[in-house]
């Protein structure tokens, strides 16, 4: 556990200002020169309902959330149906304090607003007993009051920062410049009030606590941003300008983005009557010759596996975004899991042929929507881009110059009506579109209004100008040419310089620790603490689902005695697709999941790895599942 | 220069030049009304001045969906019920496109039953021609949505208990600014109405009859009929909604009484496109979109220029 950082809590109910107030705060940290990094908990519900975010900040470069926290603002659930202590659902009102004691490390503040708990219902925490326990440094303020003395009862999330400040001697002008920058009029007069107020307050109490923000300076400017603005900016300029969706969390957040922008992009965005209509546009934008995109969660992208698989039998390209969520069904609808890794790989009638990318990261989340459209529009595929809420949520500090980037507008092996002249074409004038003998299994192809290039597509097997034909030669002909694009982009993506895989840890360490998507930051923090620890493990992190690194996963895994697979789901997908793929290393893969509802922490991959390694039959965590490889 | 030189071609054309060289016979069954459709539109399409290349003719799936098969343009054969969202975005992305979707009864009024409310609602310049057989054909004769009260078939044995889906007023009501009714029987009435059916600026909507002789028998083959514009009998404004619904729902009913009354029902020629609607609105470009890809000179903004807000 590291000293030099801060992981400040905020927590409150749906509705009082809990995640933009983190916002700034995370923006008030990065500007003072430090990294950060949110972790956002919330419920599926407009008002009310505990919520908390998390904000991580370090003097070096953070890619995971930490091993619980260090300072907690409670603000309360001013929004709890029913505050009363005999509710169904228990004092909703007293959660954002209540629930979150248990993960709150020793020596750390606790900040919580007397104007909306009652004294009583806080006694019966046993905070004071507590508190003596684990050194925690309790400072009871009525945030209400300070809110309502300069404005209104919202406000309180303000307050809460001005103390938070106080308590932690932070300069208190970055909040005061944010608060002039995202609001006006009396507002922001109020809320500067509210700021200064409590920062005066605060700064008179007794402060019993270590705790303090460390410094950094950082070399390079940085923007705060999370996933969805990632594959959202990244899918722009990929030169993508044609979006069609129906809203669902968390894949929500990537289409309002998108629709935001559109306009002034030149593009269109269309918000339609269901899934199946939306990938269906984006199919029927892409014919047309424009660049186009859909996207949803689990169930309405299980309605796009029709469409999905139409554009494969009738190579037009698409890029779907899947943002993944606890299921089945409507499951956990706000809480992250790799529970549809089967489903983007596999869904939709006959033999898949598709790219699927599962970025790790905010950098990763840009770069591989940039790449899924190049690889989608070069070879005539879908391609599929799969993430999940943590992603969506979690906000970073990024250097903003890894985004000076040049746009992309390229349609692959699109013709010109020039080419189309010197092209091959029926007796009748009916353009070649599906040339079974085409160069690399891709042929070149026309789109309506061009002179010249006339032919049918469909979703049946079609002979080469797309009619119709079940001939038996054909049929393989056009199988094994539609088939192969897969192996020409595993040689392409082997060939690159960068791969989008990802290694920690020593390359000749004894064992080691797989895991794809989200979980990589985690993972990754992990293995450098069981380092530390004298362990010897490293990490590979694969992002490259279909088609499959084959090379670089066997690469690992036969320079390693044993490998933990660690997923957010229960079956342990990823591990069962890497047998799949491989052929082998059987007894030598186990598997750690939690699926939960909430993302890995860093230290239950370390105790979930020195268990399973260790041989201790123990459980590796309360939230974790153990399952051990072939033959042990 | 636009990198589209068939869109507003101008010369004659055959209606020779929409016969395909690679299939030129429909492989419909002998009788079947689906060839009065296909020739409706080889008959209306050199009237309304398109050439093949310009025209992109998007369907679902069954006999019917097969029209693109036999009538030569862009064209692509979808999937069931899934012609109208991908015809709407053709035409988002290049207006300049003539847009014509197509399918049976079961695909536009059953499984995409969605899609046509709310392609109608949002009014495409777009013409959907559905092949009302009441039936459906290519899977041997199931009931379909049109099928009337008490049909039965293999999959209904007992006979419908439902009331048939009213295809014209469904139309009306979601939205569609042409609403039209003919019969594979009226060759020539059908192919004026699919000839205006294109040339008007909105959704329009034409249930074209077309009998099944294989699998719908007992069904008529939809003689004789009635022109409603054409006969005394009926006095309508079709520019008026409500004379129009209250029509169309005669229309309806008459149809399972053995009483086929076709022609136009509803056409209103002042509610905006979509195209227009969504330009006014800032959200769409005035150049098609499909030209910005082949245009070199094309401004290609990025997302670098978004940060502002993030530092």
């Amino acid at each position: 556990m590291t000293a030099h950082e801060l992981i400040w809590r905020i927590a409150g109910g749906s509705g009082d200002g809990i995640d933009s107030t983190s916002q700034n705060f995370a923006k008030a940290l990065m500007r003072a020169g430090l990294n950060v990094f949110t972790h956002r908990h919330y419920p599926s519900r407009i008002r009310g309902g505990h919520t908390y975010v998390e904000v991580r900040a370090k003097d070096e470069e953070v890619t995971s959330r930490g091993d619980g926290y260090n300072f907690l603002l409670s603000l309360g659930d001013s929004f709890a149906r029913n505050p009363s202590e005999d509710a169904y659902y228990g004092n909703e009102e007293l959660k954002p304090l209540a629930e979150n004691l248990d993960e709150l490390r020793e020596g750390g503040i606790i900040v919580y607003d007397t104007g909306l708990f009652d004294e009583e219902d806080v006694a019966e925490l046993n905070l004071e007993e507590r508190a003596e326990e684990n050194d925690w440094h309790v400072y009871p303020v009525n945030l209400r009051e300070i809110a309502r003395e300069h404005g209104r009862d919202v406000m309180r999330n303000t307050a809460g920062v001005g103390v938070t400040a106080a308590l932690l001697d932070m300069d208190v002008s970055f909040f005061e410049e944010l608060i002039r920058q995202n609001m006006s009029g009396d507002i922001q007069e109020d809320n500067l009030n509210v700021l200064e107020d409590a920062f005066e307050r605060a700064e008179e109490f007794e402060h019993t606590h270590d705790l303090t923000v460390p410094t950094g300076e950082n070399e390079q400017e940085l923007g705060l941003m999370n996933g969805s603005n990632a594959i959202a900016y990244g899918a722009l300029d990929a030169g993508c300008r044609f979006i069609a969706g129906y809203p669902m969390t968390p894949w929500t957040e990537v289409f309002t983005i998108m629709s935001q922008h559109m306009s002034e992009f030149g593009g269109i965005a269309e918000q339609v009557e269901d899934e199946i209509a939306a990938a269906a546009l984006a199919l029927g934008a892409s014919h047309t010759g424009v660049k186009a995109m859909s996207g949803s969660s689990g169930g309405g992208f299980a309605l796009m596996s029709e469409p999905l698989g139409l554009a494969e039998m009738t190579e037009t390209p698409i890029v779907l975004i899947e943002a993944m969520r606890a299921g089945p069904s409507t499951g956990m609808p706000t809480k992250p899991e790799q529970g549809d890794l089967e489903h983007v790989l596999y869904t939709s009638q006959g033999d898949s042929n598709r790219v699927v990318f599962a970025p790790a990261g905010i950098k990763e989340a840009y770069e591989q929507t940039r790449l899924a459209f190049e690889l989608a529009y070069d070879y005539q595929l879908p391609a599929i881009v799969v993430y999940d809420q943590k992603i969506e949520g979690e906000l970073r500090s990024i250097p903003i110059d890894f985004f000076d980037r040049e746009p992309d507008p390229d349609v692959g092996q699109v013709l010109s009506e020039e080419e189309i002249t010197e092209a091959a074409h029926h007796e009748s004038g009916t353009f070649k579109r599906f040339d079974a003998e085409a160069e690399g299994g891709v042929s070149p192809r026309t789109v309506p209004g061009q002179k010249g290039g006339r032919h049918l597509t469909s979703g049946n097997e079609t002979n080469a100008y797309g009619h119709i034909d079940e001939d038996p030669d054909n049929r393989v002909a056009q199988m094994a040419r539609r088939m192969g694009k897969l192996d020409s982009i595993r040689e392409d993506l082997d060939e690159k310089e960068s791969s989008n895989q990802a290694y920690r840890g020593p390359e000749d360490a004894q064992y080691g620790i797989i895991t794809w998507g989200s979980q990589q930051g985690t993972v990754f923090e992990a293995v450098d603490r069981l380092n530390e620890n004298g362990q010897a493990v490293k990490a590979l992190g694969v992002s490259d689902l279909m088609p499959y690194p084959e090379a670089e996963v066997t690469a690992f895994l036969e320079s390693v005695e044993e490998a933990v697979v660690v997923e957010m789901n229960a079956s342990g997908q990823f591990k069962g697709l890497t047998q799949k793929e491989l052929g082998r290393f059987g007894d030598k893969l186990s598997s750690l999941l939690k699926y939960n509802g909430n993302p890995f922490e860093p230290a239950e991959i370390v105790d979930g790895f020195e268990a399973i390694v260790g041989d201790d039959d123990a459980v590796p965590g309360d939230s974790t599942t153990f399952v051990p490889a072939a033959g042990d | 220069m636009s990198a589209f030189s068939a869109i507003d071609e101008d010369r004659e054309i055959d209606p020779e030049e929409y016969t395909p060289g690679i299939e030129p016979q429909a492989t419909w069954c002998p009788g079947c009304g689906d060839f009065s459709v296909l020739k409706a539109l080889k008959q209306a399409m050199p009237e309304v001045g398109r050439t093949p290349e310009e025209v992109l003719t998007v369907t679902g799936i069954g006999c019917s969906s097969k029209l693109n098969s036999y009538f030569e343009s862009y064209g692509f054969h979808s999937i069931h019920g899934r012609s109208l969202p991908i015809a709407r975005a053709a035409k988002l992305a290049n207006p300049d496109l003539e847009v014509i979707a197509a399918g049976g009864d079961g695909d536009g009024y059953g499984i995409g039953g969605n899609h046509f409310i709310h392609t109608a609602r949002e009014n495409h310049d777009m013409t959907y021609i559905v092949f009302n057989n009441e039936i459906f054909g290519l899977t041997k004769g199931q009931t379909s949505p049109t099928s009337p009260k008490g049909h039965k078939s293999k999959t209904q044995p007992h006979g419908s208990a439902k009331d048939p889906i009213r295809p014209l007023s469904l139309g009306l009501t979601a939205g569609a600014s042409y609403v039209a009714r003919t019969a594979a029987t009226n060759p020539n009435q059908a192919a004026e109405i699919l000839a205006e059916a294109i040339e008007h600026d909105g959704f329009a909507h034409v249930d074209f009859l077309t009998q099944c002789p294989t699998w719908n028998k007992d069904a008529k083959s939809y003689v004789p009929y009635t022109d409603v514009q054409e006969s005394d009998e009926f006095d309508f404004d079709v520019t008026d909604r409500k004379e129009a619904a209250e029509m169309m729902y005669e229309v309806e009913s008459k149809l399972y009484e053995g009483e086929v009354l076709t022609g136009r029902f509803y056409v209103d020629e002042d509610r905006p496109s979509y195209t227009e609607e969504k330009q006014a609105t800032g959200e769409m470009p005035e150049e098609p979109l499909a030209e910005k890809y082949f245009d070199e000179d094309s401004e290609w903004k990025r997302s670098y220029d978004l940060l502002e807000h993030h530092t």
